[in-house]
């Protein structure tokens, strides 16, 4: 799985690429605990995540528990629909704010 | 990368085995566990002389590793064994159990035999309802490793009053798995969640969900003898798997987050006020007899799991196969241990016990007069507050509607209360007086429980819905594939003056009226009432009083019902409000007839004539008048005979005037009112009640405000 950041002006992008499971989430954690800063904002680009299992669920919602502490803004973006399906059944979706474009993410999050 | 250190002293391998590194395990949890570094398996058998761990990775056909358990890793009868450096996301794992195969001695060990493990909290096999399980794989069944991490938002099971609970009893599946559900994950717990706006309106607050244990729903080798489609085992009764929620019945199945759905599910419930019962089915198992699947007890331990004669045959008072040896000291820790997890870890409110007369028989099939098991669960600490009702029967021919060993903690499905409200709304004669002991809570049957302990009922999942109640005179199971020789006889039905569909409307109108009569009857009445789940939009099983076996529109709540009958889903909504709104009718003690500080007796009984009820085997008229303290009071009159009367009503105090909450014999929408809208009674000394027809009136002050002439 690779995770690649970029600016968008100040919003924080994290594009995850891949993967993300029980094997890959470790890593993907430490990264993310890395690139996610601890103020301002960003947007999580899912577009490329070709799987999601339990583990990586699990991931996500522990970096919106971290970004919440931090009073970071976070939104997730081009969630795949099988993972938007999953996330929605399970209750997780709650828990984020979902736009279906980063540029959508990056509009949510100046509000 | 920088070095961590392990995050137990004990996090470090002791042995290889089978190219793994292993330690002795802890015996405690039972089941597997994910610890630092690995898994932590443990299982008993205290007759098995040796037990192995078998691994598999997802999706692959055979084991990756077989782990022999050393002896040094046992201990009294638990197998256990910390396996590090293994993914518990893609591990799945059962048991070989070695043992004596001594069927006549009740020891069927068969060590080429791979096992479920009794405490799995994921199963893998059956994650597509209706698909078979892989029967050419040498395991097709697998357990699996649940995460046990939830954000539950600070959610805890509701601990509502037993007296406000309206019990809505349904069916994963069958709720949402029709078309006109509309839902995105039709026949599911995530479909299910969608359907909370609906219960809520509805005002239910307890929802009870028929089996979400695994089952095999592909268990059942009948065919529909007009369709010549397979039938299945639709209701799961036939548990495989008791700590895994049914895979097929989570959208996320397929992806092993079956666990997290239903957490979520309950999670839900309870945001919208609404408690969550589990039906619970430990009389038996889905190995049946002795030829039957070997899935997981009967390899583990039979002569301890199950019931069996003395020369190893299975007892069967479960009508199924097999019994479940519920008082053996094993199987009690085993019973308890499951109920804990779903108490504990899945937040569930309460649990009905399918039956549950089974739960008090000794290991040779007596019925006992102190069961150990059923003294266990009433007396645990975990379970305290969970609701705890017993089906008192089973099939061997126990039937303790009350008498069952309650320990003043169990309430039952009131059998008696079922029978005699279709009886009396059926017109049958001397009845009666049974109907006002069954309107009060019956008090013959709990009088030491108090009114909480019967849970009331006129229809369940098993037998009639209420429209057929009013429909059919006789049960139509032919599609059961049995020559309709299954399902009970005695429904004491009525169908109105035409068996099944008509267009006589005469006789849809005394159908109608009849499915008021029923409900106004079941919601006035003291105890908890509960609802069949598509009762209150008029659903019908086609007069199949035994659906257990239909996975079709025949057991699938037909949503498109709640707009054509929305007169009907009204009445019942009104009705379960007013309940809410009337704390006479939801007393926790019996009447006892004498007035105290009220302005009238607790509850007191009336005819056409005011204070004279009519208790001759002829009548068929009964009122009852419901009085608390605070002064709330409920006037309930049914009458089933075919001809109307005036009833005279009680005088109320000068600042009181009756008004009429319902009037089933009253088109719609004057048939129900809004609790604090009812109209006021022109006439205050009396009031017609129709033919076949339920009355409710409740005294408000002469000053409120009603929309009603006066």
């Amino acid at each position: 799985m690779q995770v690649d950041k970029y600016m968008r002006g100040t919003v924080t992008v994290i594009a995850l690429n891949g993967e993300l499971d029980s094997h890959t989430a470790p890593e993907v954690q430490r990264s993310l605990d890395d690139l996610v800063p601890g103020d301002g904002t960003v947007v999580l680009d899912l577009s490329r995540m070709s799987y999601m299992s339990s583990a990586g669920l699990r991931v996500l919602l522990l970096v919106y528990r971290q970004a919440r502490q931090d009073k970071v803004g976070l939104v997730l973006s081009c969630v795949p629909e099988d993972v938007l399906a999953m996330m929605s059944a399970t209750g997780f979706l709650s828990f984020f704010t979902v736009t279906d474009t980063v540029d959508e993410g990056l509009e949510a999050l100046a509000v | 990368m920088s070095r961590t250190l392990p995050q137990r002293i004990d996090a470090y391998p002791t042995h290889w085995i089978a190219g793994l590194s292993v330690r002795s395990g802890r015996l405690m949890p039972f089941g597997a566990t994910e610890v630092p570094g690995g898994v932590n398996f443990s299982v008993y058998s205290n007759n098995a002389t040796a037990m192995t761990l078998v691994l598999f990775r997802r999706g692959e056909r055979g084991p990756f590793a077989e782990l022999p358990f050393p002896a040094e890793f046992r201990i009294g009868g638990v197998y256990a064994m910390t396996v590090f450096g293994i993914d518990p996301e893609t591990t799945q794992y059962g048991y070989r159990a070695d043992g004596p195969f001594r069927p006549e001695e009740g020891h069927r060990f068969d060590a080429t035999r791979i096992l479920v493990d009794p405490y799995a909290k994921v199963l893998n096999g059956q994650e597509i309802w209706g698909v078979p399980v892989d029967r050419d794989q040498e395991f097709p069944r697998r357990s699996g490793i649940a995460p046990d991490d939830f954000d539950w938002e600070g959610d805890r099971p509701l601990g509502l009053p037993e007296e406000d609970l309206v019990v809505y009893e349904a069916h994963v599946r069958g709720f949402t798995r029709h078309p006109s559900a509309a839902v995105g994950a039709p026949g599911t717990f995530a479909g299910l969640v969608e359907k909370i706006p609906y219960l809520k309106e509805l005002g239910v607050t307890c929802v009870e969900l028929m089996p979400v244990f695994e089952f095999d729903e592909m268990d059942n080798v009948r065919v529909d003898p007009t369709t010549g489609d397979r039938l299945h085992n639709y209701w799961g009764y036939s548990t495989v798997g008791f700590f895994a929620p049914k895979a097929s019945f989570a959208a996320t199945g397929r992806h092993g987050m079956q666990v997290d759905e239903f957490k979520n599910l309950v999670k839900e419930l309870h945001k919208a006020g609404i408690e969550v019962m589990l039906d619970v089915v430990f009389n038996h198992t889905a190995e049946g007899n002795e030829l039957g699947p070997t899935i997981s007890f009967r390899g583990l331990d039979n002569r301890v799991y199950y019931m069996l004669t003395s020369d190893g045959y299975y007892y069967n008072f479960s009508g199924t196969g097999n019994t479940v040896n519920c008082n053996h000291p094993v199987v009690r820790g085993f019973v308890l241990d499951c109920l804990r997890y779903w108490a504990s870890e899945f937040h569930v409110d309460g649990f009905r016990f399918d039956l549950a007369s089974i739960l008090g028989r000794a290991q040779d099939g007596r019925s006992l007069m102190e069961p150990p098991l059923v003294e266990t669960l009433a007396g645990d600490p975990v379970l305290r507050d969970c609701k705890l009702i017993a089906e008192a029967w089973d099939a061997g021919g126990l039937y303790q509607v009350g008498s069952f060993p309650d320990y003043c903690r169990f309430g039952e499905w009131n059998g008696r209360y079922r029978d005699t409200v279709r009886r009396f709304l059926r017109g049958d004669l001397g009845v009666t007086g049974d109907l006002a002991t069954r309107m009060v809570g019956s008090p013959d049957l709990y009088h030491r429980r108090g009114p909480v302990a019967s849970v009331n009922f006129v229809t369940a999942h098993d037998g009639f819905t209420l429209h057929d109640l009013v429909s059919y005179d006789d049960k139509h199971n032919d599609g059961n594939g049995e020559g309709n020789r299954d399902g009970d006889n005695a429904n004491h039905s009525w169908n109105c003056g035409a068996e099944g569909p008509t267009d006589d409307p005469e006789v849809l109108a005394l159908r109608g009226r009849q499915q008021r009569n029923a409900f106004l009857l079941l919601l006035t009445s003291l105890g908890i009432p509960m609802i069949v789940a598509g009762d209150e939009a008029g659903r019908t099983q086609q007069g199949n009083n035994n659906a257990y076996c239909h996975d079709d529109e025949i057991s699938w709540f037909d949503w498109d019902l709640v707009d054509r009958n929305s007169d009907l889903v009204r009445f019942v909504r009104n009705a379960i409000a007013f309940r809410k709104a009337h704390p006479a009718l939801r007393r926790r003690e019996h009447p006892t007839g004498h007035t105290g500080e009220g302005i009238f007796p607790d509850t007191s009984w009336h005819g056409a004539h005011a204070w004279t009820p009519e208790w001759s085997g002829y009548s068929r008229l009964l009122a009852a008048m419901h009085c608390t303290r605070d002064g709330d009071i409920v006037y309930v009159a049914a009458n089933s005979h075919w001809e109307g009367c005036d009833l005279e009503l009680p005088e109320l105090p000068e600042h009181l005037a009756w008004h009429v909450f319902a009037d089933t014999a009253a088109p719609s929408p004057g048939d129900s009112h809004e609790p604090g809208s009812e109209p006021r009674l022109a006439d205050q000394s009396s009031i017609r009640i129709g033919p076949r027809s339920v009355l409710v009136l409740t005294a408000g002050t002469r000053s409120s405000i009603s929309r009603g002439e006066d």
